[in-house]
């Protein structure tokens, strides 16, 4: 292992490595370049940077002297979850120290009158709806990755799920949030009660990628389970006619607790891995729609669904039989992504959102820029929000081919962009994207995120490297790119 | 060790395709009882599949944390099954630790402990019998609580382990033949496994008894051996396909329905002898049946007496995950009258039994055991059901250990005990 640079700034002699094994404890130190090896990536595996230690807090004020050490030393840290981000933001820069927060994963307290939890940042996001379920409660924001993602993540990320469309990303579901700021000072922001006056910091932070500081405590709102739950599949000849099919839903009034479409070969895929759930593997596209509320009107809205799927060409709408089955349609939904590891050793899952009306126009550019590149690309995503996940399997050792990958991603976003649409939905900036900004944000909004981040982090010692592009200049940046004069969002 | 020990052999190169099937999504990790202990993605599927693809790229060393994290991770395969990839972990932890042990990576007292007791005692059934005799006398006369102390720590961890070995009447292996009670559905052959006859002799009656009962006539074929799944998980492949292809002629006497095992372990490591020995295993391998999974296929006929009690059921590995069982012993249970099945948070999570394992990593063992305590000790029930000779003695040490009072049994025990006496004969 190459030697550890020895710090200018910190106790003579003693390398950060040593004092932070003594703050923290040697066992929640990893150092090892094996250890280090594996932080390398997360979701996304073709941006991968090398931390130069791993470190394990237990509890908050571990964070803090973790923090602390890092900036007398002069070395950045990074915050990190379970490393199921999808942007690169959970890897290391610059040599950076990765904090792990998965081990902070204790659920502080369940308030069922006041619907709240406090958590702390390592809890698992599907855990909390478990632990919550016998108040007839759940915790909303449900992102695929829920049986492993973390609430801190999630709300570095502002992360959504198949459920936003009626219930809003984690920003509509954090109330409060405790924090260790970049200069080693813990602070609480917002309150349970939602609103406390003064900035929207809590705002501020859900959705900053882990660079404004280090969650170290979450208060979470959590809603009542609705009386009934309907879930139903649309069976469509292809994924055109299945878009229109939202489009209709939507125009009707109806408010979905989810409009999901998952095309034939993530089918395919899903049907040949443990998640299969005996969706049709000769469908052209599948339609997941699940209604929910009160149960008088949920089940007058499934007739309505139903019917509107037909007319947009659906063969069959088959409603789920019993919650197993219910469960087994959103097992197979939320394994997508991993389910096309079958097709190659990697998985790009883009993320970009278009107007709910031109899904069908940018689905069929996008099927067309895959096929140009002569790439294998799926389409998953969540089409009440307009929400695409354009999926590309491709193997990254094979330079060629990740060329190829990367410029059909490039030329997605600025069809997306073009239509109206933004370049990310729910999986963040981080390093994947940072250089896209400028497609979406002038000069000078970029300034404006620019002198927030500073207020809380002048020195850029928490995760940098991600989010603002690295060059300054971005000609096309142009709020027409973001198609405001033209189509409203929504 | 020279550096040539931990570089890559031509044979690793073969661990490559399997981890090209991971895309890194991390929806295994919640699923990894070493990951939730630790909280290190270096003890965590995704991290472990990455360290072999590291290891089979050249990228990283065999020796240091692969060869760790080879031992540490429990081989429960609870990541198998949350993996929508298909990753076959099972198979490349396999190849991973006989590169470890080919290496001579591990600590020498692992080594010898795990090679004296799976290659010399385990397969051989007779002295196995005669350290049990002895073990036996000892356990009578208390000898062995006398020499507790003076054991090394390791050792004093096993004996906590073990049970009190039956009386020799209780450790004869089964008739070779046993004809259906009734009228005859089929014709079965029973896997005694090498540890269950001697200390779950009742197990193994029990099924014997069911699947006579239920009317089948059922061959247990005396040249049948140690199924090789100890030593395939120690990194000593050569024993374990050894041991196999004994197995591979005397279970196939060739009409037989299915080849019924009670032991998960065994079960998983003989349904999936084709992988250690190819096509010419796979006519023995398919017909493996778990025996739940055999009875619950073939229909419980007659009626069950009542079992009155609350029996919470938990799901062995190498059963659910490596087999891919887990309704049929619910089932089975849920069809005895008074018996009511409740349930506990994780049954699928691992006891931290896993084979040797709780000797050769005790402390991650008592870890993971305390975590499944944890979710079985609110439920109190009166009875934990599970169907793997490790796990039933997992659990007893465990459940003692806590004052728990719940009795431990295998499945079949209870469906047993739900079957009307045996007709005069
Ligand atoms: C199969 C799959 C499906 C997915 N589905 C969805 C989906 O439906 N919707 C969706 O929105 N996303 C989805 N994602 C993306 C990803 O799961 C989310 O972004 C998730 O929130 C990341 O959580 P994590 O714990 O893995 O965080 P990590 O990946 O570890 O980190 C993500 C970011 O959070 C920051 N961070 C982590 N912990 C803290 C903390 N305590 N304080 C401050 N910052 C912190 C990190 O610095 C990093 O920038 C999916 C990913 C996969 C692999
Ligand atoms: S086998 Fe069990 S312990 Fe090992 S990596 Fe998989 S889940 Fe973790
Ligand atoms: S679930 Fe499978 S594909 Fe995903 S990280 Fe785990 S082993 Fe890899």
């Amino acid at each position: 292992m190459a030697t550890l640079p020895l710090s200018s700034s910190g106790a003579p002699g003693a390398s950060l490595e040593d004092e932070l094994r003594q703050a923290v404890g040697a066992e929640q130190v990893l150092t090892r370049p094996e250890d280090l090896f594996v932080y390398e990536a997360d979701g996304l595996t073709h941006h991968t940077a090398r931390p130069r230690a791993v470190v394990l807090p237990r509890d908050k004020t571990d964070v803090v002297q973790i923090v602390k050490r890092c900036r007398a030393h002069g070395v950045p840290f990074v915050p990190r979850g379970a490393g199921t981000g999808l942007s690169g933001g959970a890897i290391a820069l610059d040599d950076g120290v990765i904090i792990e927060c998965a081990r902070l994963d204790r659920i502080l307290r369940i308030a069922p009158e006041d619907r709240f939890a406090v958590v702390q940042p390592g809890v698992i996001n599907a855990d909390l709806s478990k632990a919550v379920a016998h108040h007839g409660l759940f915790y909303a924001p449900d992102p695929s990755s829920q049986q492993a993602c973390t609430l801190g993540g999630n709300v570095a990320e502002n992360s959504g799920g198949p459920h936003t469309l009626k219930y809003g990303t984690t920003t509509n579901h954090v109330l409060a949030l405790e924090m260790v700021l970049p200069d080693g000072q813990l602070v609480q922001l917002g309150s349970p009660t939602g609103s406390a006056g003064g900035y929207d910091l809590v705002g501020a932070v859900v959705g900053s990628e882990g660079t404004l500081g280090i969650v170290t405590e979450l208060t979470v709102r959590l809603s009542p389970r609705p009386e009934r739950t309907e879930t139903m599949l649309g069976i469509f000849p292809d994924v055109v006619s299945a878009c229109r099919a939202v489009g209709a839903i939507i125009r009707s009034g109806l408010v979905p607790a989810a409009l999901e479409i998952v095309d034939r070969r993530t089918i395919e895929a899903v049907e040949a891995s443990v998640y299969a759930a005996g969706l049709p593997t000769d469908a052209g596209a599948v339609l997941i729609i699940e209604l929910d509320g009160p149960a008088v009107a949920v089940g007058r809205q499934v007739e309505r669904c139903q019917d509107h799927c037909r007319e947009a060409g659906a063969s069959e709408v088959p409603v789920a039989r019993d919650e197993a089955e219910r469960q087994r349609f959103w097992r197979a939904r939320k394994g997508a992504f991993g389910a096309m590891g079958r097709l190659a050793p990697d998985l790009y899952v883009h993320d970009a959102v278009v107007p709910r009306q031109k899904l069908p126009e940018i689905l069929e550019k996008i099927c067309e820029i895959g096929d140009r590149y002569r790439l294998r690309l799926s389409n998953v995503f969540h089409a009440g929000d307009g929400n695409l996940h354009p999926n590309i399997s491709f193997d990254r050792r094979d330079p060629d081919e990740m060329e190829r990958v990367l410029a059909a991603g490039e030329e997605i976003l600025r069809t997306c962009v073009e239509a109206g649409g933004v370049i990310t939905g729910e999986h963040g900036v981080g390093t994947e994207k940072k250089e896209y900004m400028g497609l979406l944000f002038s000069e000078a909004d970029l300034d404006a995120m620019r002198k927030l981040r500073a207020a809380f982090d002048p020195d850029r010692m928490c995760n940098p490297g991600k989010m603002f592009p690295a060059t300054r200049f971005c000609a096309e940046a142009n709020p027409k790119a973001r198609g405001y004069d033209q189509v409203p969002f929504g | 060790m020279s550096a040539s020990d931990s570089s890559p052999g031509p044979d690793l190169a073969t661990l490559l395709p399997g981890t090209l099937d991971c895309v890194h999504c991390g929806l295994c990790l919640s699923s990894c009882p070493t990951y939730l202990e630790t909280g290190r993605e270096t003890s965590s599927p995704r991290g472990r599949v990455y360290l072999m693809r590291g290891l089979a790229e050249g990228k990283i060393p065999l020796a240091g944390v692969l060869a760790e994290e080879a031992h540490l991770c429990l081989g429960c395969r609870a990541c198998e099954t949350a993996c929508p990839s298909g990753v076959p972990y099972g198979a490349l932890l396999e190849q991973t630790r006989a590169a470890v042990e080919r290496a001579g990576l591990r600590p020498t007292w692992a080594r010898r402990l795990e090679r004296l007791a799976l290659r010399g005692i385990v397969p051989r059934p007779r002295r196995l019998a005669a350290l049990m005799t002895l073990l036996a006398f000892a356990q009578r006369l208390r000898l062995d609580r006398l020499a507790r102390p003076f054991l090394p720590k390791r050792l004093r961890d096993a004996h906590a382990l073990l049970p009190l070995v039956p009386p020799a009447s209780q450790r004869r292996r089964l008739p070779a033949f046993t004809k259906a009670e009734g009228e005859r559905r089929g014709k079965v052959v029973f896997f005694e496994g090498c540890i269950m006859p001697e200390l779950f002799g009742g197990v193994n009656r029990a099924t014997l008894r069911v699947l006579v009962q239920q009317g089948f006539d059922v061959l247990v074929p005396e040249a049948q051996g140690c199924c090789g799944a100890l030593q395939a998980h120690s990194g000593d492949l050569e024993t374990a396909h050894e041991l196999a292809r004994a197995n591979l002629g005397a279970l196939d006497p060739g009409d037989v329905q299915a080849i019924i095992v009670n032991s998960a372990g065994c079960g998983a490591a003989l349904r999936e002898m084709d992988h250690w020995l190819g096509d010419e295993a796979s006519r023995v391998a398919s017909r493996v049946r778990d025996v739940c999974e055999f009875l619950d296929e073939a229909g419980l006929r007659g009626a069950l007496l009542p079992v009155p009690g609350r029996v919470a059921y938990d799901d062995p590995c190498h059963l659910v995950h490596a087999q891919g069982v887990s309704a049929a012993p619910r089932h089975l249970l849920q069809a005895i009258p008074e018996l009511e099945l409740v349930d506990h948070d994780d049954p699928s999570s691992c006891c931290g039994a896993a084979g040797t394992y709780n000797l050769t990593q005790p402390e991650m063992s008592q870890a993971v055991l305390a975590r499944k305590l944890d979710s079985l000790e609110p439920v109190d029930p009166d009875m934990i059901a599970t169907g793997n000779p490790g796990c039933l003695m997992q659990l007893r040490a465990g459940a003692e250990g806590r004052g728990m009072r719940a009795e431990i049994l295998h499945p079949i025990e209870l469906i047993a005990r739900a079957l009307p006496p045996s007709p005069p004969s």
